[in-house]
């Protein structure tokens, strides 16, 4: 079997001490931040990857993704801890972790997302190494104008699909997409929107954006509400879900990961929308809804087990088609490029190691992170009850010093604080963020496509209507959107 | 109809997106060469975008305008300005005082831009934290940063 003598290349690659030492770094790096409340995978990823800038590029990606993990279980930790969701892929967690954690149940809960994760990554690394091979191979026969259709795609379902508002989502896109134009122009060599400062030259760094609306934003969002902070700091007895939990678990977390890992695939949903709608499944589909919402352990399970299969699943189009479904992914696919690796479907040719190297170390993470977690978690709880004041100087500290480091000059970090800055304003205008990162990621590269396309073309744009691909993506576009709009009009006229 | 536009969300946002275009499609217009559809110059793609994004400002600020939704809760610009003038000092005191009084500005500045200001303890977190950032960055990572610029280098 090919993929079995793939995996076994990419656990070699993986099982090396240094690459392990990597993951595991990662992975508790990871879980250690996004415990913190308001801080998800995002930031974590984002104040964390200038560490990784003097590995290896195939360490530096098997610790950021283990990075990526553990916020996500960290995050969840949180919610069932603390009734506050560190991103959106948990908010779901803490209609019933936290009922759980009131009634003294805290360890079981944590206990089954944990498992139910692993359960969901193990299922979802599979995938990978089943699905990406042939979608790579597929992915070679896109020529420009299928690029384009394609990240055109990619960015209506993430403007679509965001939480908040989908016009300014789509404003939102546009905004980052014009941030990443800015910089040396590829094809004339003409700075653009540099207005005279050298050290935009190279375009803004990914950390500069990532730091600056997420972290400084939220940093001044929580010192400028007032709401206090309700924490569960009871001690947590047993972790040993009961022989009941476990039965009643195991069909919520298989439907989990199925829904999890078909969305994670889907452009602009990926884990967050996920989680939602097992939630939802399971509440349809249970015997007794109405436990739902009261500590219910399948409504920890399921969306536990979705968010990590779509964190997974996540991977694909950006691994094969070098494409992000969804803002993390935009900033792993930066990582990749800053260490000098452009992603898309010559990566599994080209750097055999890299791909399955970090395959199996996905796995490898999953398994670090209930053998990690379970003990640990006493020492997370701790965490969650040192107070803000403290904290926060802290997480400014590391966004300093983080943006500081990527190139040793003080200007990303001026630039850091005028981006935190505007991300506060923006919050406050309830715009959500998200979008941006992925039309900043993908920017130069959708203008590149465009050009070559248009030029192969000889400037008929009916070139992106006339390839049956990219007529495909075209149309999966057009379908995003009316089938967003078609539900808010239909209320419309009927009120 | 609510006249008074000052927090009215969707208004402000819509100026906010309608002004960044109109940066876009001006510079690019004053600055670059357009070139055409088939030879694409600097400025087009910024163009288009631009122009998208100035027609979304209308809308949204058309939408705000009709609804007159409220911004919710407050502004808090002291924590913003505060958290804003400390990044900017790390930066500042960092290129060129070294890490040692660039961390103590963090802490001191970033802090006063909290709910209380208990001095004792903002001095412990800056001494204990700095202490760590020193170890990761010089010791761990071997950054070539000064401790304090021309008075005290590790390394």
């Amino acid at each position: 079997m090919d993929i079995l003598s793939n995996l076994a290349f990419g656990f070699g690659v993986a099982f090396s001490l240094q690459n392990l030492g990597y993951c595991f770094a990662g992975v508790l790096l990871g879980t250690l931040i996004g415990v913190l409340p308001g801080i998800g995978p995002l930031v974590a990823i984002g104040m964390l990857f200038p560490l990784t800038f003097t590995l290896p590029p195939v360490a530096a990606l098997i610790m950021l993704a283990g990075i990526y993990y553990g916020a996500q279980y960290g995050g969840s930790t949180t919610s069932i801890l603390v009734n506050l969701p560190g991103e959106t892929a948990s908010a779901v967690t803490c209609l019933d972790g936290y009922q759980m954690a009131r009634r003294g149940r805290a360890g079981p809960a944590l206990a089954v997302a944990a498992l139910a994760s692993f359960f969901a990554g193990c299922v979802g690394t599979l995938l990978i190494a089943l699905a990406g091979p042939p979608l790579a191979e597929m992915a070679l026969m896109f020529g420009a104008a299928e690029y384009f259709s394609l990240m055109l795609m990619a960015l209506v379902a993430a403007a679509v699909l965001t939480s908040g508002d989908m016009v300014k989502g789509f404003c939102m896109v546009v905004v980052g997409l014009l941030l990443g134009l800015v910089g040396t122009d590829v094809n004339s060599g003409m700075p653009r929107y540099t207005f005279g400062v050298m050290e935009l030259y190279d375009g803004i760094g990914f950390t500069v954006i990532v730091v600056g609306l997420f972290a400084i934003s939220e940093v001044v969002s929580n010192l400028a509400s007032r709401e206090p902070r309700e924490v569960f700091t009871r001690k947590i007895s047993n972790l040993l879900p009961t022989r009941q939990d476990i039965r009643d678990s195991c069909w919520p977390t298989v439907r989990g990961t199925a829904v999890g890992s078909v969305f994670g695939v889907l452009p602009g949903t990926g884990p967050a929308l996920s989680s939602f709608v097992t939630y939802m499944l399971e509440k349809k589909i249970a015997k007794d809804p109405s436990r739902f919402g009261k500590g219910a352990i399948e409504g920890v399970a399921a969306p536990e087990a979705a968010n990590n299969a779509a964190a997974q699943t996540n991977f694909i189009p950006m691994l094969t088609l070098g494409i992000p479904s969804s803002a993390i992914m935009a900033l792993m696919m930066g990582a990749m490029i800053v260490h000098g690796i452009s992603p898309g479907p010559q990566v599994m040719t080209s750097n055999p190691e890299l791909f399955w190297g970090i395959i199996a170390s996905m796995w490898i993470g999953n398994l670090l992170l209930v053998v990690l977690n379970l003990p640990l978690v006493g020492v997370w709880a701790s965490l969650l009850r040192v107070p803000y004041r403290w904290l926060f100087p802290s997480i400014i500290m590391f966004c300093c010093v983080g943006n500081y480091a990527v190139n040793n000059n003080a200007v990303d970090v001026y630039l850091c604080a005028l981006v935190g800055a505007i991300g506060y304003i923006l919050v406050r205008l309830e715009c959500e963020p998200a979008p941006l990162i992925l039309g900043f990621v993908l920017g130069p590269l959708m203008e590149e496509y465009l050009r070559r396309a248009m030029l192969l073309s000889r400037g008929d744009p009916s070139v992106f209507f006339t390839r049956p691909m990219s007529l495909a993506f075209v149309l999966g576009s057009v379908l995003i959107l009316a089938v967003m709009i078609a539900p808010a009009l239909r209320e419309k006229r009927g009120g | 109809m609510n006249f008074d536009l000052r927090n009215n969300k969707d208004f402000l946002a819509g100026l906010l997106f309608i002004a960044i275009g109109v940066i876009a499609v001006v510079v690019a217009a004053r600055d670059y060469p357009m070139g055409n559809a088939m030879r694409m110059g600097p400025a087009y793609f910024p163009t288009v975008l631009g122009g998208i994004l100035i027609l979304l400002g209308v809308w949204v600020a058309a939408r705000g305008i009709r609804a007159g939704e409220k911004l919710k809760g407050e502004w808090g610009w002291k924590p913003l300005l505060l958290v804003a003038l400390a990044i900017v000092l790390f930066g500042f005191l960092m290129s060129r005082f070294g890490l040692v009084p660039a961390l103590v500005a963090v802490f001191l500045v970033s802090a006063a831009g909290g709910r209380e200001f208990r001095l004792k303890e903002v001095l412990v977190l800056t001494a204990l934290m700095s202490a760590f950032a020193v170890v990761v960055l010089l010791y761990v990572l071997k950054m070539p940063y000064p401790l304090i610029a021309g008075v005290l280098w590790i390394s």
